[in-house]
């Protein structure tokens, strides 16, 4: 008897507890999935009055579309950058004689996790202005590369550390040059690295906050992640229609992309993707 | 410079494990000469745009550097004086105090006991309501901050919040009377991700059977917590913590949600060295701030280093 009581009452505290959790996650996302469908969103989670009409309201803004090509442009620029020089570091470090190799890795790695954005924004700041940096695009993508390559290069190098050399060995009895056999032999070997790597480094920029808004001043060449801040900092009232669906529009790659790596490399991805 | 969040030290602070059997036999042909090329270009990237503003930090902090005006185009050497300054604002002190808050409030505890609870709780469940704990979960992880900054904004707004509206406090003004509060229960909200995958897959390695004696023997839930479970996943956590400190340390989002306001109640360090070096542009000032934070993040890595060494050295059975 006194066991069933104690079931029953472990059941229900589970139960609450499950609920309390879902509450507590769902309730600030409520808003996203409604206001951007409600012909009159307000600023509190309701159910839509449904419209698509906030649709237009988005594409009429001079900056919201402006601001999701930057981003992209800066994302493919970093990922361009990233996945180019760590793929040659990577294959030079796992095949090549480098002395020192695992050192310079493991002093990279640890710079690399303690030099963050926020901790050296002011050196970071100074240097693009030297270097006339300040409202380049590329000024943004060169230090996010410089963040992110250590990581992308111990990566890539497990990558290629796992693959037989035997490929290699026989494009090169057949004459093949370092840099062909790369890309033809190599490359193809570790594809699913370089998309592991592509897809982290595109997430990883598309979030970014910090380094846009702290270097580029043009609100033209401004990424979403700043637009978006701009909506509901700048000049009076909010228009919620505007930053509902520019949050839908922008939030939705980074959920795709998600749901495309967990369900090419299995859900257990954690230290991978971010965020 | 990625989002500080960025798991990336997860992977990359590991000791690169035993070189695979192929390395350094150089089966590409590639030979010194070109393995240097090769690596060139990433190491020249990472030189100047990573470990170069780092090293110039110390000389920045020691000079007078501004952002406009006579120090801007001719700075001067100032010394220590910035860094005395820095050790001495009162500004300084309270923000230490606030972040310190942040990351035992969020990460430490927050974090570390929701992910935990919530592993701990679906572990032994599938179906519907698995995937969308996590599914809410993950969602709260992976949205842009920018995103996410707003829904809480939303959420707490003094006039429409959904929060007001559901607890019929109008026009509560959440993020004015209890800043330091909302940025924690939000960072708490952002973060348990990692924590709910990371003790997801250590409870995944205690043995049923240890918890099935545990039940049959009649033991708590805090029992069987302590005696078997804990000492299996005890490595995880120490380097868990350590990790989520490190990033809950260096985040800028709580920056979009209350600037640091009002009146400095929730400027932590992030928010902080962005104030005085950008807002006020007191850049040799600010670089001296940024020298502690490095040299926290240090502290931070080097602790973690040693647990993962810790965790290493034991034996298998008991590191789990």
């Amino acid at each position: 008897m006194n066991e069933t009581v104690r079931e029953v009452l472990r059941r229900i505290g589970l139960a609450t507890f499950v609920s309390a959790v879902l509450g507590f996650f769902a309730l600030p996302l409520l808003w996203l999935a409604f206001a951007p469908f409600d012909a009159n969103p307000g600023i509190s989670a309701s159910l839509p009055e449904f419209t698509l009409d906030n649709f237009r309201v988005l594409m009429e803004n001079p900056y919201a579309l402006a601001s999701l090509r930057n981003s992209v442009l800066l994302a493919a620029g970093t990922a361009a950058f990233v996945v180019t020089s760590a793929a040659l570091a990577a294959y030079a470090l796992s095949r090549g004689r480098v002395p020192g190799r695992d050192a310079l890795l493991y002093v990279l790695l640890l710079l690399s996790s303690i030099i963050t954005g926020t901790a050296a924004m002011v050196p970071v700041f100074l240097l693009a202005f030297n270097l006339n940096l300040i409202d380049s695009r590329l000024g943004v993508v060169l230090v996010l590369t410089g963040g992110l390559l250590p990581a992308a290069i111990f990566l890539l190098k497990d990558f290629t550390d796992a693959t037989p050399t035997s490929y290699e060995e026989a494009a090169r009895v057949f004459g093949a040059s370092p840099l062909q056999i790369l890309r033809h032999v190599v490359v193809p070997v570790i594809r699913p690295g370089l998309a592991t790597v592509t897809v982290w480094t595109v997430a990883q920029v598309w979030g970014d906050f910090l380094m846009p808004f702290l270097l580029l001043r043009d609100p033209d060449k401004a990424p979403a992640s700043v637009i978006m801040y701009t909506f509901y900092t700048e000049g009076g009232q909010p228009d919620l229609a505007l930053i509902s669906t520019f949050s839908l529009l922008y939030a939705l790659p980074v959920v795709l992309m998600y749901l495309f790596v967990s369900r090419r490399y299995g859900f257990r991805f954690h230290g991978g993707i971010k965020r | 410079m990625a989002p500080p969040t960025s798991p990336r030290a997860d992977v990359p602070l590991r000791r690169p494990g035993p070189a695979a059997p192929s390395t350094g036999d150089d089966a590409a042909g590639l030979g010194r000469g070109r393995a240097a090329a090769f690596i060139a270009p990433a190491l020249v990237l990472v030189a100047v745009f990573l470990v170069f503003p780092a090293l110039w930090t110390l000389y920045l902090g020691a000079t007078d550097y501004r952002l406009t005006g006579i120090a801007a185009s001719d700075p001067r050497f100032v010394g220590v004086d910035n860094y005395a300054d820095v050790l001495t604002d009162e500004d300084f002190h309270r923000s230490l105090w606030l972040t310190l808050q942040f990351v035992v409030g969020s990460a430490v505890i927050g974090q570390t006991v929701l992910g935990f609870a919530i592993a701990w709780v679906l572990r032994d469940r599938s179906g519907p309501v698995r995937r969308l704990v996590e599914g809410l979960v993950l969602l709260a992880w992976i949205l842009p901050s920018s995103v996410i900054a707003f829904l809480w904004i939303a959420l707490l707004d003094r006039d429409g919040g959904t929060l007001n509206a559901l607890l019929g406090t109008p026009g509560t003004a959440w993020l004015l009377d209890h800043p330091m509060a909302c940025i924690i229960v939000f960072n708490v909200w952002r973060g348990t991700a990692f924590s709910m995958m990371l003790y997801g897959a250590a409870l995944g390695n205690v043995p049923p059977s240890h918890l099935e004696t545990a039940r049959l023997a009649g033991a708590s839930t805090f029992q069987t917590l302590r005696d078997a479970v804990f000492p299996r996943i005890r490595g995880h956590v120490l380097t868990s913590l350590l990790l989520i400190s490190l990033w809950t340390f260096n985040d800028f989002t709580p920056f979009l949600i209350t600037a640091g306001g009002p009146d400095g109640r929730s400027e932590i360090m992030s928010v902080y060295v962005y104030r005085a070096a950008l807002g006020d542009g007191r850049l040799g000032f600010g670089a001296a701030i940024s020298l502690v934070m490095i040299l926290i993040n240090l502290a931070i890595a080097l602790l973690y280093l040693r647990a993962l060494r810790a965790r290493a050295r034991r034996p298998e059975g008991a590191a789990a």
